[in-house]
């Protein structure tokens, strides 16, 4: 098992390095390179050698190249080009909000999704079945962004039942603990808040969820089906074993390993998703950022902090994810 | 009629039955076979008669449409307020869109550059993911590790993420720029699959015998193995190109789409019009996003119909 863990995580650190040295070759790869990029073209030449130097982009790129790596290790990710801040600021800032976002996404997609992909194939060819197909099949091909634009008019224009934008009233005045608000308000027992900023949480969550959920209802009801079949499952059923015995014991558990590889993947998809739900429901998280640092003039030092966690979040993910199949899955405890 | 040749009645035509099942397939290729199938099967009927639809619409755009669809009408024009814009009138059956365009005729042109769009950005993906999966499967070695990590790193963020990256990166956004981040992030995934199946038919033994025959190894993976990974592939690339129209949408919503205000595609219409005059005229939204749902459903349905039907499992 540490062997395991230790060979993933050199992996992580080589794919990190790889992506991050992608990003920088590619950026300096640009006609007129990032100078021109944030200056824009009507630059007088004065500013641009002026900007030059300040970045250090006057320097040998191997030399640029070794002090961009050592600010990597070190954390340091230099000043946003739009505000100024440290690069670690502004995103820690931003991080919690998304962090609530998505795991309130994926617990609605999880809660939900294999329950209801369990029942489809528990169900095979019947009403509810298809019902379910044709609503996943939906999910899919939908744009979000759509979706989240139609939630909103629906539910906060024409009858006023959730918030429209944001993740908590203007004027109440709570605490901020761990930037998770929902989770704030229960630490500090401000009740008030907690409930407020769960209210706005449904709409862009429930968003966010579509494409995971429609995801895992999928792959339960597809695994669900292959266990089913398996022999295994007649034998338990032939020597007489309870069904709730047969369906806990038997099928969910061999069915879970397959969605539990989709989950870990999914988790990864969410902060693409989340750039998107965020824009709609104004959310002020991580994909608000990454929208706003292209936007507002392609803030690179923040662009490029932002793809290294989404790699690093994405990476560690699947790799719990690999470690939780030795819970579910006795054989790979033995190899 | 005694109980006996009944039963004998019954057992021969249970044989008769089984002789002309396997009469039926033993001679028949796995392709045609799956051919046969796809055409019982409703999923694929449904996806199949949409994608000839959205293609015909996109081909005879110009003979379908009402009108040019960049032709800015004084008519509609007059109408236009910061909060209407006018509706269904005659000879605009959809209305105007916020520039005094005819709406139907951008909806019907939208199909064209939609295909083209996802059409581009799916084959530019798959052939330099085959390109790739196919060096890394024939040759393997050091070229074979370096390939994967490299799909390794491409994978380390999510698809949409990726192309987000990509068209940021890129100093100003065009229509290229979006069907190139389209396609680039689908490399990894037709690399991995290529490469994936080439490596399954490595020890496989038609090519074992044709390696006995003799058969230069350039052949064998042009002749013999690139063939029999490619239906696998064609799966794929119906399904990607369900993903490519919702990526293209997804970044025109973002901002980072094509800047040309004439050009009517789908996703463009949906992510930057659509959503800005949500408020004053839903339709704007409701249609492309109706016809990008669609598509995107019938090329799913379809792929994943031609999948079922390639699986061994369900053959008989």
């Amino acid at each position: 098992m540490v062997r395991v863990i230790s060979r993933r995580l050199i992996q992580l650190v080589a794919t990190v390095l790889a992506l991050m040295t992608l990003v920088f070759f590619w950026l300096r790869s640009l006609p007129g390179g990032p100078v021109d990029a944030l200056l824009g073209e009507r630059a007088t030449p004065q500013t641009r050698e002026l900007l030059t130097r300040a970045l250090g982009y006057d320097q040998p790129i191997w030399v640029q190249y070794g002090r961009f790596l050592k600010n990597v290790v070190t954390g340091n990710f230099g000043n946003s080009i739009r505000t100024g801040e440290p690069v670690t600021a502004v995103i820690g800032r931003a991080f919690p909000a998304t962090v609530e976002l998505a795991v309130a996404a994926i617990i609605i997609a999880i809660g939900l999704g294999i329950p209801l992909g369990y029942l489809a194939a528990r169900h095979r060819g019947r009403l509810l079945d298809n019902a379910t197909i044709i609503v996943t099949l939906i999910g899919i091909s939908i744009p979000i962004f759509f979706l989240g634009y139609l939630l909103k008019d629906w539910l906060t224009q024409g009858i006023h039942v959730f918030p429209p934008s944001g993740r908590i009233s203007t004027g109440l005045d709570n605490t901020d603990v761990t930037g998770l608000f929902v989770l704030d308000g229960l630490l500090t027992r401000e009740f008030d808040a907690s409930a407020d900023a769960l209210w706005h949480l449904v709409l862009p969550a429930f968003t966010l969820a579509t494409i995971p959920l429609a995801i895992i209802i999928r792959i339960t009801r597809a695994s669900v089906l292959d266990v089913l079949d398996e022999d295994y499952i007649r034998t338990a059923d032939a020597k007489g074993l309870r069904n709730a015995t047969i369906r806990k014991r038997h099928v969910l558990r061999n069915a879970l390993l397959p969605v539990v590889t989709t989950i870990g993947l999914q988790t990864g998809a969410l902060l693409a998703g989340a750039v998107l739900t965020e824009k709609v429901y104004n959310w002020g998280g991580l994909g608000t950022l990454i929208t706003d640092s292209i936007s507002g003039g392609r803030d690179y030092p923040v662009l490029q902090a932002l793809i290294l966690l989404a790699a690093v979040v994405f990476i560690v993910v699947n790799l719990v994810v690999d470690l939780s199949y030795a819970i579910i899955d006795p054989r790979v405890r033995v190899q | 009629m005694s109980g006996i040749e009944a039963l004998a009645d019954h057992k021969r035509r249970r044989i008769e039955e089984l002789i002309a099942r396997t009469a039926d397939a033993g001679g028949v290729s796995l392709v045609r076979d799956a051919g046969r199938r796809l055409l019982r099967n409703p999923t694929a009927i449904v996806g199949g008669t949409i994608i000839v639809l959205f293609l015909i619409v996109a081909i005879f755009a110009p003979l379908v449409a009402p009108h040019d669809p960049v032709q800015r009408f004084p008519e509609l024009i007059k109408d236009l307020t910061v909060d209407t814009i006018p509706g269904a009138t005659a000879g605009h059956p959809l209305g105007s869109d916020p520039l005094g365009r005819d709406f139907a005729s951008r909806m019907i042109f939208g199909a064209r550059q939609t295909l083209f769009v996802g059409v581009l950005a799916t084959l530019i993906g798959l052939l330099l993911g085959v390109l790739l999966g196919a060096v890394a499967g024939a040759v393997g070695g050091w070229i074979d590790v370096l390939i994967m990590r490299f799909t390794d790193v491409m994978l380390a963020l999510p698809s949409l993420l990726l192309a987000i990256t990509l068209v940021a990166l890129a100093s100003r956004s065009t229509q290229w720029t979006v069907i190139i981040a389209v396609a680039v992030v689908n490399v990894p995934i037709f690399a991995r699959l290529l490469r994936g199946s080439m490596l399954a038919q490595r020890g496989s033994d038609h090519v074992l015998a044709a390696r006995a025959l003799g058969v230069k190894p350039r052949n064998i993976v042009l002749r013999h193995m690139l063939p029999n990974s490619l239906t696998a592939v064609i799966v794929q690339a119906t399904l990607t190109f369900a993903v490519a129209i919702l990526d293209a949408a997804a970044l025109s919503f973002l901002g980072l789409g094509d800047p040309d205000i004439n050009r009517a595609e789908w996703g463009l219409m949906l992510g930057v019009d659509g959503v800005r005059y949500f408020e004053v005229r839903p339709e704007l939204a409701y249609f492309p996003a109706l016809a990008i749902i669609v598509v995107a459903l019938g090329f799913t349905l379809l792929g994943e119909a031609i999948r079922e039907a390639l699986d061994p499992k369900n053959r008989r």
